[in-house]
């Protein structure tokens, strides 16, 4: 067998085996923070496929989550009763993407179906970091950080101050999302396990296409243009049009998260847009060795659980910038990289041979 | 028949005039080299020919077409390929996974097809792996297919870059200074390699500055001084131009 399916193979043994240890020790609200850190992973991967691979970094990515998280609220949430007349209305009901459903004073909402809510999430998301990455990209190292940074700001600040959008409040009572019948993305305690596994079988599935897409001539080509992008357009290789498709990509992975927690969550406020997150994001793909996704899964893994069950307390926000901070200053390529051991042996050889000298 | 023509090009670069009015062309299946002093527009060039930077004016018709709008990617999938004067491997790559990159333009397999692993992509990279290992055992580097690229001998990896660009399938090979860094046995070597190359069909034009390399294989030689054409010839008449001497050596020898 080969490694990668080695890899994948441990992978699922233990998001199999952290459910059963739940399980033996009757600790299954455990399960709800690790279902919410499946989701952040979700974003980290296709984040670490931007920054790692294709070597193009983004401080806007918790925007592109929010895109995503607020048009599924928003939709599924968002009562067409008033409409009923409006062509459009008439139109989508049609074609089958409207629902309704009780709402909780026992009247009747009719809202966008969470299917067609979703794939209007994804591909609003797409068209944005279409439209904002054809010129942002043209930028290289601290501008295109700063350029995408302005982007983040400019999402949270239209989140917090759009009343649709719940202003500061955001948007609750999103109801679950039925993906098929008995299979549910939803906070309801009974539906814990399944959520659980839906979950990270999400994170499984956007680890084998990206590490698919890695091992391909499309990742050999973005590895490429990282190296050295004169030489890769040299070799024919249309390096604009890569980049842009890789943050395509991953603001892609970071709606779908944002959808999905949102329907987890049962609503999205304004703080998943905020800067901080992307910077966490970022964070979390330095310490795990950059254009490394296994890293970066599991440093994600790790991470988002201690701060999502407040083992950071007040200085949450505050780890992730000192995480940053050291990482850029002591291992400006990531920490967890595969030449990780050699360097520290290499560290240690330079140190008894400075010694003995 | 010339596969490439250059014809009136010109690139001013603030009070630099690099290139002025420069017309030549380049036979099919010939060796062409591009000589001057430091500093007379050869890789300026380059570039342009290669689509690196637009000309201010000019036209370079290659193949029939005009390309001197195009961007690198789109002249190189036209057949045309290039080396660089400091060499540009992918660092973190091996030998020939980087000559893997040159057959890029031949593969089909884009984003969705790479992330879904489709059969069809599993017999292409197989068959890209297997070209560029025919390329390296054509320029007899074979035995360095799984070293890393950058951590290679320098006269080594001007050689891996050279199969890169081989890789390519080239019709027309630009190398940016082959023998710069190499010692004599390399440099010897080098040029057997471009006659070799050559010979399999593919046009080079090659800037270089080891005359010994140059006056061996080319063809036809065009020399530059501050940005103009002062020759166009065949190597032994290029030797006797009064005007290549005096730029090269000074008034007194082409006085001689």
């Amino acid at each position: 067998m080969r490694p990668k399916h080695l890899q994948m193979i441990g992978f699922l043994g233990l998001v199999v085996a952290i459910q059963l240890v739940t399980r033996a020790t009757d600790s299954a609200y455990h399960l709800t923070q690790l279902t919410m850190t499946a989701y952040y992973s979700l974003l980290v991967i296709g984040l670490c496929m931007l920054i790692g691979y294709a070597g193009q970094i983004s401080l806007g990515h918790a925007g592109f989550f929010s895109i995503g998280g607020y048009i599924a609220a928003y939709l599924t949430t968002h009562d067409l009763s008033a409409h009923k007349g409006a062509a459009f209305v008439a139109l989508f009901a049609k074609a089958g993407l409207l629902r309704t459903r009780p709402d909780l004073y026992g009247g009747d909402l009719l809202t966008v179906q969470p299917w067609a809510a979703c794939l209007a999430a994804l591909a609003v998301t797409a068209v944005v970091a279409y439209l904002v990455g054809g010129p942002v990209l043209k930028l290289r190292g601290h501008y295109l950080a700063m350029a995408t940074l302005g982007f983040g700001i400019i999402i949270y600040r239209i989140v917090l101050g759009t009343t649709a959008l719940g202003a500061a409040d955001g948007i609750s009572d999103v109801p679950g999302f039925s993906l098929l019948p008995g299979i549910e993305v939803s906070g309801n305690s009974s539906l814990r396990v399944m959520n659980y596994y839906i979950a990270w079988g999400l994170v499984a599935a956007g680890m084998v296409l990206l590490l698919n897409l890695i091992h391909s001539r499309v990742g050999r080509a973005l590895a490429s243009i990282h190296g050295a992008e004169d030489a890769a357009d040299a070799m024919g290789i249309p390096t604009a049009r890569y980049k842009l498709k890789t943050f395509v990509l991953s603001a892609v992975f970071a709606a779908l998260a944002g959808v999905m927690l949102t329907h987890y969550n049962g609503g999205i406020g304004p703080s998943e847009a905020s800067v901080m997150k992307s910077v966490r994001y970022v964070a979390i793909v330095a310490i795990g060795g950059m254009a490394n996704l296994w890293g970066a899964l599991f440093m994600s893994l790790g991470l988002n659980y201690l701060s999502l069950r407040g083992y950071f307390g007040t200085y949450d926000d505050a780890v992730f910038g000192g995480i940053l901070i050291v990482i850029m200053l002591f291992a400006p390529d990531g920490l967890l990289r595969k030449q990780l051991l050699s360097d520290v042996r290499r560290l240690f050889a330079g140190r008894t041979a400075g010694g003995g000298a | 028949m010339a596969i490439l023509s250059l014809d009136g090009l010109s690139k001013r670069f603030g009070g630099l005039q690099a290139v002025d009015n420069v017309s030549f062309c380049v036979q099919q299946g010939a060796i062409k080299a591009l000589i001057g002093p430091n500093g007379a527009g050869k890789t300026t060039l380059f570039n342009l020919i290669s689509g690196f930077i637009p000309p201010d004016s000019g036209t370079i018709t290659f193949d029939g077409s005009p390309v001197q709008r195009l961007r690198p990617h789109q002249v190189a999938a036209r057949g045309m390929a290039r080396t660089f004067q400091h060499i540009r491997l992918f660092p973190k790559m091996t030998a020939i996974e980087n000559i893997m990159v040159g057959r890029h333009v031949h593969g089909r397999a884009g984003f969705v097809a790479g992330m879904l692993n489709l059969p069809f992509t599993w017999k292409e990279e197989r068959l890209i792996r297997e070209q560029s290992l025919e390329v390296m055992e054509f320029l007899g580097i074979a035995d360095l297919a799984g070293a890393e690229a950058t951590r290679l001998a320098y006269g080594q990896q001007r050689i891996v870059e050279l199969g890169r660009a081989l890789a390519c399938g080239p019709r027309l090979l630009l190398v940016d200074e082959p023998a710069a860094g190499l010692n004599m046995r390399e440099t010897a070597e080098m040029a057997s390699l471009i006659s070799r190359i050559r010979d399999r069909g593919v046009t080079v034009l090659l800037v270089e500055h080891d005359m010994s390399l140059v006056m061996n294989i080319s063809d036809e030689i065009v020399v530059l001084s501050y940005g103009q054409k002062i020759a166009d010839d065949q190597p032994l008449a290029i030797q006797k131009n009064r005007e290549v001497i005096r730029v090269y050596l000074g008034e007194e020898h082409a006085a001689d």
